[in-house]
């Protein structure tokens, strides 16, 4: 082996022993010790409330650990802040990136420690650094062009290289393939293989299974905030990954019922909708849903599927168009009216729009219903009869700690999102909208929550299910409608289309091209 | 109940350490600070009529801290009770003084709510521009507050002028007045401290018991979850600031019937801005805030038989000042405490 010295001696770049850390009422990490060898790709999955995000902001000095050890390089560290972590060489790419959109790619690479030349900011000299680290390591990204109009892929790449750009040996990919294509994913795993390559070692956050398989070397499965398992990637399967993440045999595939679909509930119409840049955000959207079927929406994040869904529910302007529901002309109408009528909102966001953090969970579920009977009497809350419900949905919905007045803020994801499931489910809607209803859950949640949605089509509920996740997609949709940029690239049934087809859809060819090329 | 405690103990633990640093500079000035204190809670609390003169200066203070502490539950900084409490005085004065054929059983509500009302609507102004065009309510507040005191000074030197000297409305009709509840000498206690326990008692059950209540701590924690609950954030928004200013307003409308009987001047005097640290020393809770203010109101009576020996009533505003910087600084102390534990 080449291995330099220094690696020789610390076989191991990262070593967290016996971290544990609590937060009210959470015992998030309990023990837990993980070693990744230097020069490693690792990966670590988990649930949601598994611990893992919070074992890597305690890495990255976001957190303190309460007890245990950290060890970079084989040298104990003690991180008040990412600084800290950041002079100990380790980088993070977060999921959602920390990127100043109006600056260009050089600009935010050197932010915070920009290079002087005399009394100027040298812009030059910059301009070369980050293009050389770019070159080094195969990370493609046009210098000088500003983020905000750049794809995705590479406004992650800008992340990566700012990492590099700070002197990172040990970079931390926190769910980075949530915001990609299965095109840019293939790209992201080449970069990872040339930082390897260069001696860099990765932590790679993920939840999806066949791109562990695929990338990593090692595994560590981290559940209920301890560690699991241990794997060797070549030495283990999908399903022991997924048996050590929840506990349980998982059937990882789920049986969709055949169902008649009803009549058209819900209509969008020639929608334009601009986002809060005021650009265009949605261009021409036309699409139906019936009662008892589920039409998915595919697509990369940020192509207009948020300011779709806002204007649908009512929290967003529409410019032009028309959405009618149930043969009424809904358009510009405020939320209360349209939950009146039947639809609620699974939203993708539920730090934004589905919880109300320091409200108790009894509070938080029965939002959008607080003014009506059984829970208001004339101006009052009937807090006995709201506390009763709450219990029976906590009870029904499987939402931990089965206590009702625990803070909103205080649930794991996994169970803020069941929480906010079983409210909207619990409504009795005619029409619901769920968008990114699994994301950063565990493989049981997903099942749960998956089978929940399909509960609702069986009972004549119309779906309109917005997900970036294609595997959900497909397997829950009766027809799929694939957004790019604002605009509907085609229509397919997930019967009889491939992942391929519809990532090509989703890096903007229309269905006809895609069909057209392979012809 | 944990937490119940951990919030009666930080302003209390303020106050010590407040009272603590207060006595390091009285011993500066050359004067003995436990001597001071004795005097002090003399003054404030040693007779039948330091306890009154404690509780009139109380009354408004519990009136605006409530105003200021709701528009906090509700996620709006009212920094304009000032400007409401004096509005609200000014418009139940203009009318009250000619309410003297009214029976006091109307004259007096309809008194009151003459100046809740105008404190409301003066409140809902910043509220509507808050609501419709993003106006933070901090300037627009502060901005009502001045145009109030030229619209008070203008009423009182033109259109209301009475007498010489410093310039003051007519007194309002004795049917207007609120009755005295205790005498002693020269000092009236007047039902303003009641109206002021009843606004608090409101406060508490409107916060925590009623739909609108729940709606409007909905939108002051999330704006975006309120309006995905079908919860109108505009509609919200100035209805909290409505009822911050309807309590300023009651603050300017006692002090109008129960102490002064006439509009002067200088009615509000800073008890609105006053309002801002009861309220933060109250935790913006009801019953909070009435034992806040009635600490303030007690360290201003207090103050008065201080200056007899030599120490400047002067020193209670320092102790004021450190009191609000220390419940304000309170989650930098924690955060103090926090790295320590770390580090250990």
């Amino acid at each position: 082996m080449s291995e330099t010295v220094s690696q020789a001696r610390h076989g191991y770049a990262v070593e967290m022993i016996e971290i544990t850390k609590n937060f009210p009422g959470v015992l998030a990490n309990d023990k837990v010790t993980i070693r990744i060898k230097t020069g490693e790709i690792h990966a670590i999955v988990g649930e949601n409330g598994a611990g893992k995000s919070t074992l890597m902001n305690q890495l990255y000095g976001l957190y303190r650990q309460d007890s245990g050890e950290i060890r970079i390089f084989g040298e104990k560290k003690v991180f008040f802040g990412p600084r800290d972590a950041i002079k100990a060489g380790i980088g993070m790419v977060h999921q959602h990136f920390m990127l100043v959109d109006t600056l260009t790619a050089t600009e935010n690479v050197v932010l915070g420690s920009e290079p002087v030349k005399g009394l100027n900011f040298d812009i030059r000299g910059s301009r070369q650094k980050v293009k050389e680290l770019s070159e080094k390591y195969g990370l493609y990204v046009d210098v000088d062009a500003k983020i905000e109009d750049m794809p995705v892929g590479m406004q992650q790449r800008v992340e990566i290289i700012k990492t590099l750009y700070r002197g990172a040996e040990i970079i931390i990919l926190d769910e980075p393939t949530a915001v990609l294509t299965p095109q840019e994913v293939e790209e992201l795993f080449l970069i990872m293989k040339n930082l390897q390559k260069n001696g860099k070692t990765i932590l790679f956050i993920s939840h999806k299974l066949n791109e562990v398989m695929e990338i990593s070397e090692r595994i560590t499965v981290m559940r209920g905030g301890k560690v699991t398992a241990e794997l060797i990637t070549k030495e283990t399967s999908e399903r022991e990954i997924a048996r050590a993440m929840v506990g349980r045999d998982v059937v990882l595939k789920i049986d969709k019922l055949p169902h008649r679909p009803g009549n058209v509930i819900f209509e969008v119409k020639d929608l334009w909708v601009k986002d809060n840049r005021r650009l265009e955000a949605v261009n021409g959207v036309l699409l139906q849903v019936r009662q008892g079927e589920v039409v998915g929406i595919a697509g990369v994040a940020g192509n207009g599927q948020t300011e779709l869904v806002e204007a649908i529910t009512g929290l967003r302007k529409t410019e032009k168009g028309q959405l009618i529901f149930q043969g009424k002309d809904v358009t510009g109408a405020h939320p209360r009216t349209l939950r009146e009528m039947g639809m609620t909102h699974i939203p993708e966001d539920r730090f934004k729009y589905g919880l109300i953090k320091p409200f108790p969970a009894y509070y938080n579920i029965i939002l959008g219903r607080h003014y009506k009977t059984p829970f208001a009497k004339g101006a009052f809350l009937d807090h006995k009869e709201v506390k009763r419900y709450a219990s029976e949905v906590m009870e029904e919905f499987d939402i931990r700690p089965r206590i009702i007045e625990h803070l909103g803020g205080n649930f794991s994801g996994g169970n803020q999102q069941k929480l906010v499931v079983g409210r909207e489910i619990k409504a009795n809607p005619k029409f619901m909208i769920v968008a990114q209803p699994t994301r950063g859950l565990d493989v049981g949640a997903i099942e749960f929550i998956h089978n929940q949605i399909l509960r609702m089509r069986g009972q004549d509920v119309g779906i309109l299910l917005v997900s970036m996740e294609l595997e959900e997609i497909f397997s829950l949709s009766d027809r799929i409608l694939v957004m790019y940029e604002g605009e509907i690239m085609g229509e397919v049934r997930p019967e009889e289309t491939t992942i391929e087809e519809v990532g090509l859809m989703m890096a903007g060819k229309r269905l006809e091209e895609v069909r057209g090329d392979k012809q | 109940m944990k937490k119940m405690l951990e919030s009666i103990a930080v302003p209390v633990i303020a106050v010590l350490i407040a009272l603590v640093i207060s006595a390091f500079v009285i011993l500066a000035i050359g004067k003995n600070p436990i001597q001071a204190y004795k005097i002090l809670l003399h003054g404030a609390f040693g007779s039948k009529q330091a306890i009154i003169d404690t509780l009139i200066k109380s009354t408004p203070l519990i009136l605006t801290g409530l105003a200021v502490g709701f528009g906090f539950r509700a996620g709006v900084f009212n920094i304009g009770a000032e400007g409401q409490m004096g509005m609200g005085a000014l418009v139940a004065a203009t009318f009250a003084s000619n309410f003297g054929g009214l029976p006091p059983a109307i004259a007096i509500p309809l008194t009151l709510l003459l100046g809740m009302a105008a404190g409301a609507g003066w409140a809902a102004i910043a509220g509507l521009l808050k609501a419709k065009t993003g106006a933070h309510e901090v300037v627009t507040t502060i901005m009502l507050n001045w145009i109030t005191t030229y619209i008070a000074s203008f009423m009182v030197t033109g259109p209301l002028v009475t007498g010489y000297g410093s310039p003051k409305s007519p007194e309002i009709s004795t049917s207007a007045q609120l009755p005295i509840l205790m005498r002693v000498g020269a000092m009236e206690l007047s039902a303003g401290i009641l109206i002021s326990i009843l606004a608090a008692i409101f406060m508490y059950v409107f916060l925590n018991k009623t739909t609108t209540g729940y709606e409007i701590k909905a939108v002051g924690f999330n704006p975006y979850a309120a309006e995905y609950g079908g919860i109108s954030v505009s509609k919200n928004i100035i209805l909290a600031m409505a009822i911050s200013g309807a309590l300023a307003g009651l603050a300017g409308v006692t002090e109008l019937m129960g102490v002064h009987h006439r509009f002067l001047g200088e009615l509000a005097g800073g008890k609105g801005f006053d309002g801002i640290s009861i309220a933060l020393i109250g935790q913006n809770n009801p019953i909070g805030i009435i034992f806040a203010a009635i600490l303030i109101g007690a360290l201003r009576t207090g103050s008065n038989e201080m200056q007899f020996m030599g120490v400047s009533k002067y020193i209670v505003m320092i102790t004021q000042a450190i009191v609000i910087f220390l419940v304000a600084a309170d989650r930098i102390v924690r955060a103090i405490y926090a790295r320590k534990k770390v580090t250990a």
